[in-house]
């Protein structure tokens, strides 16, 4: 399908491809194994300015948009999505300073992020605080020209090998959520520490851990916007990167059927290649079929997004959903398609359907992802009753 | 330190066929890419300006249709690319193209010349030695690594079949490499834009001051008669000694063997 990219964006979807199959497809299966982080891959994107792609020209960043950064995570994400994960999260971490950073703030940590030079994670989940985010426990307590934090955060991706860390907590407890705020913590402040690796049934490549911090002062200029606006630089991050979920989703679904579709050409039963019998074609269909209209949805959200459009959660949530539904139905198919060969670890369906998981419970679980459209939908709807 | 890295464009693959008249290679319908030692050559060169400074400078020699590849060579890094087309440069065998690309990198200016040990088309490594001899200066063939780097002279490692030998030499100098030596960088966002606008200078024979007689088909001798991989040979001697008392025992050898 034609979706009308530019030469430029064209450039970057065959660089991130020429990146995924020389770079990523030879080790994935190894650092998937070894449950090992990807650091030579990691160089290779800082090396190709694929870190620096949504981030402003002024920053060092070559300002493109939500679109690009999609085809970006779709291709890396056809190859390894524990790759893909590592990479996205950094932008996770990276639109709190992006959307509320101040100028000098933006100054200090978006060069050396565009460059790769320092990765970054963020920091919202705790024990008590997942889909209901208003859980936060950790607290930052003002003293002086310093933040003390204390708490500790968990499923952190990119935990420990991130540099920079945008991290929400309480400066006002009795506030709810009205209470929190979003800080900048750098790796290596005292009392801020990691404390357990988490073991994963996939995106193996990608590294999940809890961080401490106990008695942790950064200096005040670290505060991220104003007190109290903790949550709603949270709720924005995630609107804004939500639509790279759905691209994740995007990508390992057409690796998977891409996969399927090599082996059932090659296979051979009753005289024939599978890929022959009409119970194949059918699933494959379906597969494919499916795999489009994600790209059509989550290529429209992330245009959308970039337009400059002021409230997107409700489609960015609608990407999300669907692409990531149609991953883990696209990549169970595919090891269906390959039969005992796809449940294999020899060849890579296994995992891009161990892998798929995550895309329907990380950055809000799907059933979260409904509610927010279904709120706005009841919004959209009292919009209408009192227009 | 001026670096100037000579590259081919050759077809995508390593089963290449041979038009069975001419015994030419036939190029029609196979994509087109940079000889893939070439791109250890372009690595090299680039580290090298990044440890030595300076600028590293792509030539090629070919069809107007070659400039993608120097194109590509500066999306991965390199400064400048220059093209030496020419009816005149048509059906070169090695040593006219040795030729005109001596008189090229002559008018160009260089302090290193770095190739890579063969193309995957011809395969017969003749043309970084070649355009040394023609130069006049010393070439290290094979080399897959570095010991030492200084401006004024390297000592490498060049691999051998049955190891490698440590080669000291002063510059200017040409290099051809292996695959050993490094692992090629992929292009970066900003190269490859940058490469879309890069000017490509297009040079041709009375640009380099080159003889036209020594040009293309008229200046190639070679004929082939028969294509295939020569075996490795069994039976290999070190000569020891000084310089002279190893050239003087070479020729002995040759002597011997009734090669001289």
């Amino acid at each position: 399908m034609n979706y009308f990219l530019t030469e430029e964006q064209q450039m970057l979807r065959d660089l991130t491809s020429q990146i995924a199959t020389e770079k990523i497809v030879p080790v994935r299966a190894e650092l998937d194994e070894k449950e090992e982080f990807p650091h030579e891959i990691m160089k290779v994107l800082a090396q190709s300015d694929i870190f620096g792609i949504f981030i402003p020209e002024e920053y060092g960043g070559l300002g493109m948009g939500s679109f690009e950064l999609c085809i970006a995570v779709e291709e890396l994400s056809k190859a390894c999505l524990g790759v893909s994960t590592t990479y996205a999260a950094n932008a996770l971490g990276t639109y709190p300073i992006l959307l509320f950073g101040s100028e000098e703030q933006k100054r200090k940590y978006l060069p050396d992020i565009a460059a790769g030079k320092r990765l970054v994670a963020f920091a919202l989940t705790e024990a008590n605080a997942g889909s209901d985010a208003a859980g936060v426990q950790t607290t930052a307590t003002r003293d002086g020209d310093y933040y003390v934090l204390n708490g500790t955060k968990q499923w952190i991706t990119n935990g420990g090998e991130a540099e920079i860390y945008t991290v929400i907590a309480m400066t006002d407890r009795s506030k709810g959520p009205r209470g929190a705020s979003a800080f900048i913590v750098e790796k290596g402040t005292p009392g801020f520490s990691f404390g357990k690796k988490e073991k994963k049934m996939g995106i193996r490549a990608s590294v999940t851990s809890e961080l401490i911090f106990e008695d942790c002062r950064i200096p005040k200029e670290n505060l991220l916007g104003r007190e109290g606006m903790g949550f709603i630089v949270a709720m924005k991050t995630l609107d804004q990167s939500r639509v790279g979920v759905g691209a994740q989703g995007l990508g390992v679904a057409q690796g998977a059927i891409d996969e399927a579709i090599k082996f059932a050409k090659q296979r051979v039963q009753f005289g024939k290649p599978i890929i022959s019998f009409q119970a194949i074609q059918h699933m494959l269909a379906d597969m494919a079929t499916q795999v489009e209209a994600s790209r059509a949805l989550v290529y429209a959200v992330a245009r959308h997004i970039d337009s400059g459009a002021k409230d997107f959660s409700k489609v960015s949530a609608m990407a999300k959903v669907f692409a990531t539904d149609t991953a883990m139905r696209v990549t169970t198919d595919a090891v269906q398609v390959m039969g005992g060969s796809g449940y294999m670890r020899e060849y890579p369906v296994e995992k891009m359907m161990r892998d798929a998981k995550i895309l329907q419970i990380y950055e809000g679980t799907n059933q979260i992802q409904r509610n927010v459209i279904g709120q706005a939908l009841i919004k959209e709807a009292a919009g209408k009753e009192n227009g | 330190m001026k670096i100037v890295v000579c590259i081919k464009q050759v077809p995508d693959t390593a089963e290449v066929k041979i038009n069975p008249e001419t015994n030419t290679l036939v190029r029609d319908g196979v994509p087109s890419i940079i000889n893939p030692y070439d791109l250890h050559a372009v690595e090299a060169g680039l580290q090298l300006k990044e440890s030595l400074g300076g600028s590293v400078t792509v030539l090629t020699m070919g069809p107007p249709q070659a400039e993608a590849a120097l194109r590509e060579a500066v999306s991965i890094g390199a400064d400048d690319a220059v093209l030496l087309t020419d009816r005149a440069f048509a059906g070169s065998d090695t040593l006219a193209t040795a030729y005109t690309l001596s008189c090229a990198v002559r008018t160009m200016g260089f302090d290193m010349i770095l190739c890579g040990k063969q193309a995957i088309d011809g395969d017969t490594a003749q043309v970084g030695p070649e355009m040394a001899e023609f130069l006049g200066i010393p070439h290290v063939a094979y080399v897959g690594g570095f010991e030492e780097i200084a401006p004024d002279g390297l000592r490498v490692r060049r691999q051998m079949e049955d190891g490698y030998d440590i080669v000291e030499t002063p510059l200017p100098v040409l290099l051809t490499v292996v695959r050993e030596l490094n692992q090629p960088r992929l292009p970066s966002l900003k190269g490859k834009m940058k490469a879309k606008k890069a000017e490509i200078k297009r040079l041709s024979h009375a640009d380099i001051g080159a003889d036209v007689e020594r040009l293309g088909l008229a200046g190639s001798p070679t004929q082939v008669k028969r294509i295939f991989a020569p075996e490795a040979k069994k039976e290999r001697k070190a000569l020891t000694g000084t310089p002279e008392e190893q050239a003087d025992r070479l020729i002995e050898e040759l002597r011997g063997l009734k090669c001289l």
